[in-house]
């Protein structure tokens, strides 16, 4: 973000406690300083205001980025997010244009119970007008950012909480990421795994077991939820005729049923074993540590998802 | 005051006011007639009887001055410039239409005007308008931000927070209010524990004042007056417009909230009859004149349904687009 606040003097950050308090994950830490209260905008509770002001000032010609605090929040955003940014363009004919970045931190594991907790990125994935992007790497995490400030359309960004600890070195000579495909993080030959943002480290565990056991993973992380890259996946299924999807969402009606369906109308006849999915279980996130371990896909349950598909 | 062709005495601009309002209220008289003939689809809400909040306010905007509109906007629209072809092919659905017929009624746009709409979910284009008076904001721009909402509006959520917003960032905005005293079929004092707008609105730190909305002078003048007060860096104002809707919320609306002679008290309040009266009495306009702008925005309104009747479709294979970006396209 300091990278494209120097930049780009249209860039402005705008959100709760992204000021004075550094963001509630740090993640805006000392920008205040550096470019002042006007680029580095506290807001009130006020999500439907401040992130449909962020509509109109990219409208305008801004590039604003959006921080919504969690998730859950973005609910009482939802209708200028659904009914305004997706939906502009399309209704004005063309005329208007949403040139808008929203953060916001998404998923479990941190005991943080049912209203902090949850993985919604698969329903805003449902919405024509959107871009939806969930890194899961460092260099995804910056360079996602720098892409989605130069789209023309309103893109989202859904940053695991769990991964803000992630800490490392980016090439010096890092710059944007193309935010139109998956990527293939590990390559293999018995069967896919497909996973995106939070799951990916306990899919890729979930691999390196899986190879002790004598089964090849490919490890597929989606990067961009919509548009969906399904010729990777497709291309990926074709080679290993075989599929595990984990998708921290609930299984009713998520972005895992989406992969499972397409991929039965498009490859079933390369398929050898059933689609798995590995998703939470169908409850609002529980504090207790147990209980939130055990609702969430993890590196034994994509294992055994994995094993089943192999015979 | 403008200048005639023939030398004659200038105009009164009252004379500019009341044109306006004529080509409204012509233009959305045929718009019923072509719903009831099914020419026109989707829900139509007509602004019949209110068409002195549109011009009055309109009248004190800048071209470079962004308009935010609700679903029943023609006459912001009108008033704001956008050519009468293009809104009424926009209600016919075809390709000629103002937003290339994916809006319809309710979503109305030209950008090049600064005219974004046309938002059919109440109070939703607020936290817009808030946006764009930020960006002019920041940019320096000196333009003022008109938001134009209803009293139903008022009762929601993001109303308060974006009061709030505009006056602890003291942006550039008019909220205008059109308090036409009815949410839908819900009468005013029965969705607003305090129904003074304007005296609650001032609660949030911003100038606020109620206005008349039947009297076209009236309003141009408050409204010129609070442009004034946001341009001189005052601060956001919001302006209670005090208007009534003489015809039903929509097209569907049968009417069973109010009767018959409530409609007709506030009927003999015509803001274009009064008009007519008053420049008449005064002799600022003469039958002559008034017959010439009654039969040139006639010819406009015939004009722009033969227009419309003409105009083609958008072809089918273009349905997708415009939901992201053209290829190499930047907004």
């Amino acid at each position: 973000m300091r990278d494209a606040l120097r930049r780009d003097d249209r860039v402005f950050l705008m959100g709760e406690d992204v000021g004075r308090y550094g963001g509630c994950f740090a993640v805006s830490l000392g920008l205040l300083e550096e470019f002042g209260p006007e680029r580095i905008r506290d807001t009130p509770l006020s999500e439907a205001a401040f992130v449909g002001a962020g509509i109109g000032a990219a409208i305008a010609g801004m590039r604003p980025i959006v921080e919504i605090m969690t998730v859950n929040f973005s609910l009482l955003a939802l209708d200028q997010i659904l009914n305004n940014a997706a939906t502009l363009r399309h209704m004005s004919g063309g005329q208007v244009g949403v040139p808008l970045v929203i953060r916001m931190t998404t998923g479990a594991g941190r005991q943080l119970a049912a209203q902090h907790s949850h993985s919604l990125e698969g329903w805003y994935a449902h919405i024509p007008g959107l871009k939806i992007l969930a890194p899961a790497t460092l260099e995804d995490a910056r360079g996602m950012l720098w892409t989605a400030l130069e789209d023309p359309d309103p893109v989202l960004i859904f940053e695991h909480g769990s991964l803000y600890n992630d800490r490392g070195t980016i090439a010096a000579d890092a710059g944007p990421v193309e935010i139109g495909h998956a990527a293939l993080r590990r390559p293999g030959s018995d069967v896919t795994l497909v996973c995106y943002g939070g799951t990916l480290p306990a899919t890729m565990a979930a691999a390196a077991t899986l190879a002790a056991q004598g089964v090849d993973a490919e490890v597929v992380d989606l990067r961009t939820l919509r548009p969906l890259d399904e010729e990777t996946i497709f291309a990926s299924v074709r080679r290993t005729h075989r599929c595990v999807v984990v998708d921290e969402g609930w299984r009713s009606g998520s972005l895992s049923a989406e992969i499972s369906a397409r991929l039965v109308e498009q490859c079933f006849f390369d398929l050898d074993a059933p689609v798995e999915r590995v998703c939470s279980a169908e409850v609002p996130m529980p504090y207790a540590r147990h209980l939130e371990e055990a609702a969430l896909p993890r590196e034994e349950t994509i294992v055994a998802a994995a094993r089943r598909t192999v015979g | 005051m403008t200048t005639r062709a023939d030398g004659a005495a200038p105009e009164d601009p009252r004379v500019g006011l009341l044109r306006e309002m004529t080509r409204m209220r012509l233009f959305e008289e045929r718009c019923v007639e072509l719903y009831s003939a099914a020419k026109i689809r989707g829900f139509l809400h007509v602004g019949i009887g209110e068409e002195a909040v549109a011009v009055g306010v309109s009248a004190a905007l800048a071209p470079a001055d962004p308009v935010v509109s609700t679903y029943r906007e023609h006459g912001h629209a009108l008033a704001r410039g956008v050519p009468m072809d293009s809104l009424m092919a926009e209600m016919y659905g075809r390709a000629t239409g103002c937003s290339g017929g994916r809006g319809g009624s309710m979503h109305l746009f030209d950008a090049d005007r600064r005219f974004y709409g046309g938002n059919a979910i109440v109070a939703g284009g607020l936290p817009l308008a808030i946006g764009l008076a930020l960006a002019d904001a920041m940019r320096g721009t000196g333009a003022v931000t008109t938001c134009f909402f209803g009293d139903g509006a008022y009762a929601e959520g993001e109303f308060h927070e974006c009061a709030n917003l505009a006056a602890l960032w003291h942006l550039p905005v008019v909220l205008a209010c059109e308090n036409n005293l009815y949410a839908m079929g819900t009468a005013i004092e029965r969705a607003q524990a305090e129904t003074d707008l304007a005296l609650r609105a001032s609660s949030y730190g911003m100038a606020a004042w109620a206005v008349d909305g039947m009297d076209v002078v009236a309003v141009a003048e408050a409204a010129r007056r609070a442009v004034d007060h946001v341009r001189g860096g005052g601060g956001p104002v919001f302006l209670e417009l005090r208007t009534y809707r003489f015809r039903a919320h929509s097209m569907y609306d049968p009417e069973r909230y109010r009767d018959k002679a409530e409609v007709e008290r506030w009927r003999e309040r015509d803001p274009i009859d009064a008009l007519v009266a008053r420049l008449l009495e005064e002799g600022a306009l003469d039958e002559a004149a008034l017959e010439r702008i009654r039969a040139d925005a006639l010819a406009e309104v015939d004009r722009s349904v033969e227009s419309a009747e003409a105009a083609p479709l958008e072809p089918v294979e273009e349905l997708t687009r415009h939901v992201y970006a053209e290829q190499g396209g930047r907004s």
